[in-house]
């Protein structure tokens, strides 16, 4: 069954494993704010990443967080990586 | 190399009082915190108390991006820290990075961390292992998440010698300001209050199996038949004497004038206990006499053999009952790192106030020469105070602390 | 100048070289020790290797009590802190025992203890409110690792101050300093002081898989740990320990010690930035070394040799280049740099003690061990690594520094007590 990721569902995730930066609005327009301006850095996104990793049954490359910087682009590589495990 | 070290900035956290003013309050007038586990089902373990502090909620004090990343004894640790400042008078910006340490004591690290990581671990599988596991247990952490949140980039450092070590922190962060330091934040947090803490505590075999929080815990008594273990700890800011005037510190607590710590014979030896040297090397430090001494804060290991040994110590050293002795930690359980940092604030409040507070729940024994403060708190002028503190295995530590000039 | 401080017996244990005399010959050989793991079925880790110690405990003299109530790590100590009494001659019973003091280093103490002790009393992660009667009483001293300095304590009869010192990856260094302290403030004359640490348990290659701080060179354990290489990806885990007996200087003289070297000076730093993170100006670090050689009274010009920290991670390599130019300036780029992690690993709280007792062996002869598998260097670290071959260079004074989790940066000069102080 094919599953969808959203943004919602990312903004959870983040909070559940992260928290959130005083000051900082998950619920505003964050699609292309970078990660590192909305308080999460490196740590964050490997415990993030990791949840995401378990929830979704999909494996990270060891770059994909480095190299997806935005939520749209993280949120655009999971979706990806779900439809190639649905494929296969 | 003999610079004064003054105590200005007080955060506390212990079962029985959040914060100097409620944990006084509660504590010179014998106020119990003991009682039946709550943070887990004890029901299938011999030992079913403990000192608990409830009411507390981290989220309150700490930012969001805090709370993932920390076990209870960080979190207690963090907001200790904040109130410290606070009582200070002092902004974390306000002395240059680079002269700022912090020396905490840890005895467990963060347990209840690890617990549910190793759960994940062996339940699930190695990937479910957190991020944050690499530090949040261990015993590093408090000292590294405080200097992050405040900015300290001095000289710091990590102890760990069981329940002594919380004097042995003090002692490091005095060296550290002697050595050029203006201030070093000390003292110790645990909180192993949970499934794997527990029953790793009792592998001791030194917890009590009583199930009456007033009976659980009776160090001196004869019915003494081991302790209860709690959570909780202090900070103090520690600065040199001079600079503390210097800024207008408004709070001159006391002074950390002597330090000594030794470590027992190995056992079956048939040598002297090393708890009375580390008395004795403490108030050689601090350049007093036995008799200078108004009041001894007791480790009260409350098991008869070891209690044996401490009122033999102070005995050998004050004369038989010659100083007020009292062990207020009988409200709370024993804190571990955590309780000695305590006691230290019970003796600075002690010398404020010019009252004793009393041990809790016990009757003295006549088998003890000791003058123990037991019932309600006795007033009488404190101008110097011993704390004593030992850890398992054979750890023992004196400090002196005595009022400011 | 006070009381000075200087080491007058060492004990090592390391992967590839138990004892002194095996471990520096495994150094000065340029050998790794490290490999695939043997202790447990990796097959889970993103990371499988690791530096081991093939450690038989009973062939150290330790008893088979003792072995049963010692984490790994514990029995490490005991063996290194013996090793380390022999060496120094020290008769200890015509010494007063209040004077003699352990300080032991250990960054995550009975991980593996507790590791192995978890599994079974939470019935292989089933059981939420674990079962009490399944623990041994010796899991007490595993809940608290100052059963270590116990330990010590015990095995070599001192009775003064005793502590563990566990400030993450620096606890190697920060220990001794720590002795350095108490000798010269006069609480103690002779420290037996050192680390140990023996983490190669399933929750800490899942700790560090976690963070991708391990490297995932699986297919080349042997050639894994490659700090300042242009390829390197994490470090190697590794175990071990080293203790050495402190004195302090005229009385070691008086009674005719041999002396290693002196430990001139010591400082500890905070970043105040990130528990696994590192500012990459390097700026704590520099503050560290400048202060230890302030207490050495040495001019960066002094040191000969430079003992790195050289986990093997993209940060920490680039973090103390930056840190080395800082301090010591254009000397800097003249001074042998080398990391011993690239042939021992990494074993976190221990490794800072082991590397004080590298920097020593290279006074001693004369000889800077090599940063083993450094052959493609990364351009943004341009110093003088030592790549793969020991190399004779006249060493009379080593800076060894170390970086950890916490933020915590240490840095120790090391020098022959007879140099003319500046």
């Amino acid at each position: 069954m094919a599953q969808e990721f959203t943004i919602e569902d990312l903004k959870r995730i983040l909070l559940e494993g992260a928290g959130a930066d005083e000051g900082v609005d998950l619920d505003s327009d964050i699609l292309d704010t970078d990660f590192e301006e909305l308080g999460y850095e490196s740590l964050a996104l490997l415990e993030t990443g990791g949840r995401i990793e378990r929830e979704y049954g999909i494996s990270f490359d060891d770059d994909t967080l480095a190299e997806n910087r935005t939520p749209r682009a993280l949120v655009a590589t999971v979706n990806a990586l779900l439809k190639d495990a649905v494929g296969v | 190399m003999t610079a004064k070290v003054v105590i200005t900035g007080i955060g506390v956290a212990t079962p029985n009082g959040l914060g100097v003013d409620d944990y006084w309050a509660a504590t010179r007038v014998g106020k119990n915190a003991i009682g039946p586990v709550t943070r887990f089902d004890a029901e299938q373990y011999p030992s079913k108390l403990a000192g608990e502090i409830h009411d507390f909620t981290a989220e309150d004090h700490l930012p969001s991006r805090l709370i993932p990343q920390t076990d209870r004894m960080t979190r207690l640790a963090l907001v200790a820290a904040d109130c410290a400042f606070e009582d200070a008078g002092v902004k974390p910006g306000d002395i240059p990075e680079f002269d700022m340490g912090v020396v905490t004591a840890s005895a467990s690290g963060g347990f209840e961390f690890g617990q549910n990581e190793l759960k994940k671990l062996w339940g699930q599988g190695s990937q479910y292992v957190s991020a944050y596991q690499s530090f949040a247990w261990f015993y590093a952490v408090n000292s590294g998440q405080i200097s992050i949140r405040n900015g300290m980039r001095g000289p710091s450092g990590v102890v760990v010698s069981d329940q002594a070590g919380g004097l042995d922190a003090i002692a490091q962060a005095r060296r550290q300001i002697r050595k050029g330091s203006k201030l070093i934040f000390s003292g110790g947090f645990d909180a192993s209050i949970c499934p794997w803490g527990w029953v790793a505590q009792l592998a001791g075999g030194l917890m009590s199996t009583d199930e009456n929080p007033e009976r659980a815990y009776l160090p001196f008594d004869t019915d003494a038949n081991g302790y209860v273990p709690g959570e909780g700890g202090a900070l103090l800011i520690l600065e040199d004497a001079e600079a503390a005037r210097g800024r207008g510190a408004t709070n001159i607590y006391g002074e950390i004038a002597g330090y000594g710590a030794t470590f027992d014979p190995k056992p079956g030896s048939g040598r002297e206990p090393g708890l009375r040297r580390a008395i004795e090397a403490a108030l050689a430090d601090a350049g007093l006499e036995p008799g200078d001494i108004d009041v001894v804060f007791a480790d009260a290991a409350g098991t008869p053999e070891l209690d044996r040994i401490e009122a033999d110590a102070i005995s050998a050293v004050f004369g038989a009952g010659r100083v007020p002795v009292t062990a207020p930690k009988t409200m709370t359980g024993r804190l571990y790192s955590g309780a000695a940092p305590v006691d230290v604030v019970a003796a600075v409040l002690a010398m404020r106030e010019g009252l004793i507070p009393p041990t809790t729940n016990v009757t003295l024994s006549p088998e003890y020469d000791i003058d123990l403060v037991t019932g309600s708190a006795r007033p009488a002028p404190v101008r110097a105070a011993l704390v004593l503190a030992r850890g398992y295995g054979g750890f023992n530590s004196a400090v002196v602390v005595r009022a400011a000039d | 100048m006070g009381r000075r401080v200087v080491i007058t017996g060492i004990g090592v244990l390391a992967p590839g070289g138990i004892g002194t005399k095996n471990f520096w010959s495994l150094l000065s050989e340029g050998r790794t020790a490290t490999r695939g793991i043997t202790f447990f079925d990796p097959s889970p880790f993103r990371s499988k290797v690791a530096a081991e110690a093939d450690f038989d405990p009973e062939l150290y003299g330790l008893s088979p009590q003792e072995i049963r109530r010692m984490d790994r790590a514990a029995q490490f100590g005991v063996v290194t802190a013996r090793e380390a009494l022999a060496d120094s001659g020290l008769d200890l019973a015509g010494l007063d025992p209040y004077r003699t003091g352990v300080t032991i280093g250990s960054a995550v103490g009975a991980t593996t203890g507790l590791d192995n002790e978890y599994r079974v009393v939470s019935d292989g992660g089933r059981l939420d409110l674990v079962d009490h009667r399944y623990t041994p009483q010796h899991l007490y001293n595993h809940f608290v690792p100052s059963s270590f300095a116990a330990e010590v304590a015990w095995a070599t009869g001192a009775e003064g101050p005793a502590t563990v010192v566990s400030t993450g990856c620096t606890s190697g260094i920060d220990s001794v300093g720590h002795a350095v302290e108490l000798i010269r403030e006069g609480t103690a004359d002779v420290m037996i002081t050192g680390a140990t640490d023996a983490p190669i348990s399933p929750i800490t290659m899942a700790c560090f898989d976690a963070i991708k701080a391990t490297t995932p060179r699986n297919d080349d354990p042997e050639h894994a740990s490659r700090p300042f290489d242009g390829t390197r990806n994490g470090f190697v885990l590794g175990e071990g320990s080293a203790c050495f007996v402190l004195e302090e200087l005229e009385s070691a003289r008086k009674r005719g010690a041999r002396i290693y070297a002196e430990i001139a000076g010591y400082a500890s730093r905070c970043n105040a930035f990130h528990m696994t993170g590192l500012r990459p100006d390097g700026r704590e670090m520099a503050e560290a070394i400048k202060v230890a050689l302030d207490e050495a009274r040495m001019n960066p010009e002094g040191i000969d040799y430079i003992n790195a920290h050289g986990s093997g991670t993209k940060q920490n390599d680039r973090h103390e280049t930056a840190a080395f130019k800082l301090s010591l300036g254009d000397h800097a780029y003249r001074t042998p740099v080398s990391s011993i992690k690239s042939m021992v690993g990494h074993s976190l709280g221990a490794i800072g003690s082991i590397e004080i007792a590298a920097s020593v062996l290279a006074m001693e002869n004369n000889v800077v061990p090599p940063t083993a598998n450094l052959h493609t260097p990364d351009p943004e670290c341009d110093l003088d690594y030592v790549p793969l071959t020991a190399r004779e260079h006249t060493t009379d004074a080593v800076l060894t520094v170390g970086s950890g989790f916490g933020g915590f940066q240490s840095a120790m000069v090391l020098a022959r007590p007879e140099r003319s102080l500046a």
